[in-house]
């Protein structure tokens, strides 16, 4: 058994205060209580950004790397030791910006992490330029005359490229987050959960009222199957007035552990490597 | 050189230079001849030109040789681009008929390739078997190695493919024994060593897989790419998970993910690739995780020269990654070097807790000769994690804990009796953000100044050869071993020694200041344009080079311009 406390990190917090992240923190630290696992069998992935301190506040192993690099140490641990339950905690700059070819091929790769992305459609850490999910028009210190480009969407882009899992959060709703976590997790294969943020310093347009207004359940229709692909494409594609939360899309797949092998023998990291026997590839060399 | 015979088969790409040097490989291997081989390719899949040279000896080769005995033209193309190289006694060998040549028969050997494939029902497929015949037949050696050759590398063909290939092998002999009167190219066969035919990306790929490397990730990148396929297919049955990135930047960030959960793990590329993965070169110097990047060199810069060899990394890799960290830098000299160093690169990598580099180049990757046996009890792993017995003990663990040599405790998540912090900001000693000056310092003297005297104090010797009295000595690291060797042992006479560092950084600069204490002409041998080595060596030691004999064609050096070269010098 474990409890809330055995995830108690000592280091102190370094967001703004009321920043969508806490509630993101919550829900995080709510799903590993509910998963019951040891907190030396999680690790927590992270890039750069305000969302890539979460590992910190948590106790739980972490691998706080490069900006929009999570993605990679995070399937490579995985593959390396298939029994560590891998979370990786990104943003929206740092998954669909600068990591966004990684998010591309990690889909297709298809390891069983789960990815959960802060998305307060902002730049918060630089100090609020646009990020690859901000919407057209909003105005920031850099896209003076508003955002021109025409924002991600992520979720509509994750079931293009076939992940098994797609699903959307709010940070304003802990406890629902909490359950898509602990589903992302308990899914086998890369879990993409995008998690809408308030940015309460940069992002004056996306706030806590602004969502609120707009955000609305899935698992409350009960005539929606997210097994279906093309359905749930266009469920990925609402937004504006109505945004919905829940599981968008999930499907059963065979995991790259699965299709290599991994999933037959032991963690790599058990493999005894001292005085390894290589004279029958050396006799191919005669 | 005397009692030597260097042969070179000259074509398009796509007309099997590689299996009939190959073939030949073989055959003058089971003759007992030490072999020599290296390729020259273009940068495309079909056409142009490329060519294929083995030099043979009874007694070891190291280097190439400018000038073949036997040309063998695959094409008419390859005739003007390659008759200049035949020696005074050589021979060319071309389909007369076929390439519609006049000139007067005394000139060559006209061996009808075209006609002696399409007899055996063949075809032009089958031309490079008829000339590994042809040149067994004119070195006067006995088929049956022929067949025993092209048997062992068309092993995974069809039966049908395998018959073709004898009898087109067989074809090209019988008219070269029948053809050719003169004994002017028989070889003496000698007894047969026991010795292993492989390049230096061969030996580094099982120098990783003794290592232990069980990770390996990369983008594929001319000439790093047979390091990835070897471990593909060598690799198998050592449950080697070999992963094609997406790019540079992932594969090296994937090599970090891995060796941070706990298994050595690699990625090779070339110099373009390598700068895309300074980036995660720091952050390993940062996240204090042992891992082994090879970078093959290529001409650059940008896309460069694809296929050819250059050594211009030097500066570059020394100084790779924005801010100050420790590193080691390995540069084998030689295909056995780049085993037993590969093998040394990964017990180095987790004893310091640092990214370890070795360069290689096009030259190294794809040359090959026959090499000593390895001694594996000189290729043993050394372990620097805590092992499960011990981690059990761990609890309050401080991945970053300031100790007096630098290196920390290096747990295995999930075996320690608590958490990892790995961090790639300045860091706690618990692994947590700070912007505390006074831990910074600490931090950046314990990546940096402890580790690097560490490593200071076991870095590879340079070998040394004839220094002692010398009137030159010749400086070179990396894959100019052999040539240098070869100068200097012909030069013996003019006293020329040489040194080479198969290590360049930490660089051995206390060593070398005792090496060249009372040495008058200082010459660096480097296949690159700006003297990289030479500029090391003077800021490294205060040590001026009398001159630097560089390189920078794409082409490796060959014996003969090096000796050349070195005339000048006495």
């Amino acid at each position: 058994m474990v409890e809330a406390k055995d995830f108690l990190s000592k280091d102190p917090v370094a967001w703004c205060p009321g920043c969508g992240d806490f509630g993101i923190h919550n829900a995080v630290k709510k799903a590993l209580v509910k998963l019951g696992k040891r907190p030396q069998d999680i690790l927590l992935v992270s890039g750069i950004g305000q969302a890539a301190k979460l590992p910190h506040y948590v106790k739980a192993n972490c691998f706080n790397g490069l900006h929009g690099r999570a993605l990679p140490p995070a399937v490579a641990a995985k593959i390396a030791n298939r029994e560590l339950t891998v979370i990786v905690t990104t943003g929206d700059g740092d998954c669909y910006g600068e990591g966004g070819n990684h998010f591309i091929h990690n889909i297709r790769r298809n390891v069983d992490i789960t990815v959960v992305v802060h998305d307060n459609q902002i730049y918060g850490l630089t100090k609020g330029q646009a990020s690859p999910t901000t919407g057209q028009g909003q105005v920031t210190k850099v896209q003076v005359n508003g955002v021109i480009l025409e924002p991600v969407q992520p979720l509509a882009l994750a079931i293009a490229l076939g992940a098994g899992f797609v699903a959307r959060g709010f940070s304003g709703d802990p406890d629902h987050l909490s359950t898509l976590i602990v589903a992302g997790v308990q899914h086998r294969g890369f879990a993409l959960i995008d998690v809408l943020q308030p940015c309460v310093s940069f992002n004056k347009v996306n706030t806590y009222d602004w969502y609120n207004k707009r955000v609305y359940k899935i698992d409350s229709d009960k005539t929606y199957d997210p097994g279906q692909r093309v359905a749930a494409f266009q469920k990925a594609l609402e937004w504006g007035d109505k945004i919905p939360l829940g599981i968008i899309y999930q499907t059963e797949k065979e995991t790259y552990e699965d299709k290599s092998g991994l999933n037959k023998r032991p963690p790599l990291i058990l493999e005894e490597i001292e005085n390894i026997d290589i004279s029958k590839i050396l006799a191919e060399f005669t | 050189m005397p009692g030597e015979l260097t042969i070179k088969i000259a074509g398009e790409a796509g007309q099997g230079m590689q299996s009939v040097g190959t073939a030949l490989g073989q055959v003058f291997r089971q003759a007992g001849l030490n072999i020599f081989a290296t390729q020259d390719f273009m940068s495309r899949i079909r056409g142009g030109n490329n060519f294929f040279q083995i030099s043979i000896s009874s007694t070891p080769l190291l280097a190439p040789r400018q000038k073949c005995d036997i040309l063998v033209a695959l094409d008419k193309g390859s005739i003007p681009l390659h008759r200049a190289t035949l020696t005074a006694r050589g021979k060319l060998i071309m389909d007369q008929k076929k390439f519609g040549i006049t000139e007067a028969a005394e000139n060559y050997f006209d061996v009808p390739y075209y006609d002696l494939a399409e007899k055996i029902g063949g075809g032009e497929l089958f031309i490079n078997s008829v000339a590994s015949g042809v040149l067994a037949g004119i070195t006067r050696l006995k088929f049956d190695f022929v067949r025993q050759a092209l048997k062992k590398i068309f092993n995974n063909k069809s039966q049908e493919i395998i018959d073709k290939n004898l009898a087109a092998a067989k074809a090209g002999y019988d008219f070269a024994v029948g053809n050719y009167k003169t004994e002017e190219f028989a070889v003496k066969q000698l007894p047969i060593q026991e010795s292993l035919v492989m390049n230096g990306h061969d030996a580094l790929a099982l120098g990783a897989i003794r290592a232990g490397c069980k990770f390996y990730s990369a983008y594929p990148m001319s000439p790093s790419t047979s390091i990835m396929e070897n471990l593909a297919s060598l690799g198998r049955d050592f449950g080697i998970v070999v992963e094609q990135a997406e790019d540079e930047i992932a594969a090296i960030n994937m090599v970090i993910g891995a060796s941070y959960t706990g298994v050595r793990s690699m990625a090779a590329t070339a110099g373009g690739g390598f700068a895309l993965m300074v980036e995660g070169f720091s952050l390993a110097g940062m996240l204090e995780t042992p891992i082994v990047i090879v970078d093959a060199q290529r001409p650059a810069p940008a896309t460069g020269f694809p296929t050819r060899t250059e050594q211009a990394d030097l500066e570059f890799l020394i100084h790779a990654g924005h801010g100050e960290f420790a590193r080691a830098i390995f540069a084998p000299g030689t295909i056995e070097q780049a085993f037993y160093l590969t093998v040394k690169a990964f017990n180095l990598a987790e004893k310091y807790q640092i990214p370890v580099l070795i360069m290689t180049d096009q030259y190294l990757a794809d040359s090959y000769r026959n090499v000593e046996k390895f001694d594996l009890g000189q290729a043993m792993v050394k372990r620097y994690r805590l092992s499960k017995e011990e981690s059990t003990k761990i609890t309050n663990y401080k991945r970053y804990q300031l100790t007096d040599t630098g290196v920390s405790p290096l747990a295995v998540p999930s075996w320690i009796n608590d958490v990892v912090y790995a961090d790639s900001d300045e860091h706690t000693e618990e692994g947590h953000i700070t912007e505390d000056g006074e831990i910074r310092k600490q931090m950046v003297a314990k990546r940096l100044f402890k580790k690097m005297a560490g490593l200071s104090a076991e870095i590879e010797k340079p070998e040394v050869f004839n220094v002692a009295g010398a009137e030159v000595v010749m400086i070179g690291f990396g894959s100019t071993y052999g040539v240098i060797k070869e100068a200097a042992e012909a030069l013996v006479q003019k006293r020329i020694g040489f040194i080479h560092l198969s290590q360049v950084w930490p660089f051995p600069g206390k060593a070398m200041e005792v090496l060249l204490k009372d040495v008058k002409k200082v010459v660096t041998v480097e296949n690159n344009a700006s003297a990289q080595l030479a500029n090391v060596l003077r800021r490294e030691t205060g040590i001026k080079v009398t001159r630097s004999i560089l390189k920078y064609d794409g082409r490796p050096f060959d014996l003969d311009e090096l000796i050349t070269a070195l005339q000048k010098e006495s």
